[in-house]
């Protein structure tokens, strides 16, 4: 029997929504599907060789727990970005959860394919030697030529 | 309950145990078991979803002060 398959698209580039297309990723793989992920515009940043820039915001994040209430007059004041950043990353290392460094490489271990938009990479002008080197670059047809033929596709 | 392999996934979270756990099977043999110790909560359904869909046999699933253990064999 034929694997199954899954395709998700990722579409966002902050440390909140980098998790799902990994995790479901390297969990499918590890199910037994063949995975393609499609990265496109803000998403492209999580194929970058350094993740750290990858942050999460409280700002028009009303959903996302805090310590304390607090204002968003006071969310917008330099540096909140990246306090929020470093307490979300000491979070998930307590509850051992993986670093996005490390599901990603759990997805490539296990052959899970990722494909960027080379259309954004053009016009955000990116330089791919800042890019891991297991992507392959393609565009939209590229990505519906797998996706078209799977079980689960997802936008993320 | 024998086993051939241990994998120690305590203090991991999703989906770190059932990656582990497919790594692991990987380099074992048909019908060999492999123990699996977690102390996610999410594991007890995740690990038999990944039986059932893998096709190996989670052949028993038991609590041990706040421990999960699994005993998977491969198919």
């Amino acid at each position: 029997m034929a694997n199954k398959k899954m395709a998700i698209i990722a579409t966002k580039g902050t440390l909140d929504m980098a998790y799902p297309p990994f995790i479901l990723g390297s969990t499918a793989a590890a199910l037994g599907y063949d995975v393609q992920i499609f990265f496109t515009f803000y998403g492209l940043q999580l194929l970058r060789k350094d993740l750290s820039d990858v942050m999460i915001s409280p700002l028009a994040n009303p959903a996302m727990p805090m310590p304390i209430p607090m204002p968003v007059m006071v969310q917008m004041l330099p540096g909140m970005e990246s306090m929020a950043t470093m307490m979300m990353k000491q979070k998930l290392k307590k509850h051992g959860v993986a670093s996005l460094e490390e599901l990603r490489d759990l997805c490539l271990e296990a052959d899970v394919k990722f494909i960027a938009c080379q259309m954004t990479v053009d016009l955000f002008e990116f330089d791919k030697s800042e890019f891991i080197d297991n992507v392959e670059y393609g565009g939209a047809a590229t990505f519906l030529s797998f996706a078209g033929d799977t079980d689960i596709c997802l936008f993320v | 309950m024998n086993f051939d392999k241990e994998l120690n996934a305590r203090g991991l979270s999703c989906p770190l145990p059932i990656v582990k756990t497919k790594k692991s099977l990987a380099d074992m043999t048909t019908g060999q078991v492999l123990k699996v110790i977690s102390t996610d909560t999410g594991s007890v359904k995740d690990m038999a979803a990944f039986a059932e869909q893998t096709g190996n046999a989670l052949l028993s699933t038991v609590e041990e002060n706040g421990e999960f253990v699994f005993y998977m064999q491969k198919k």
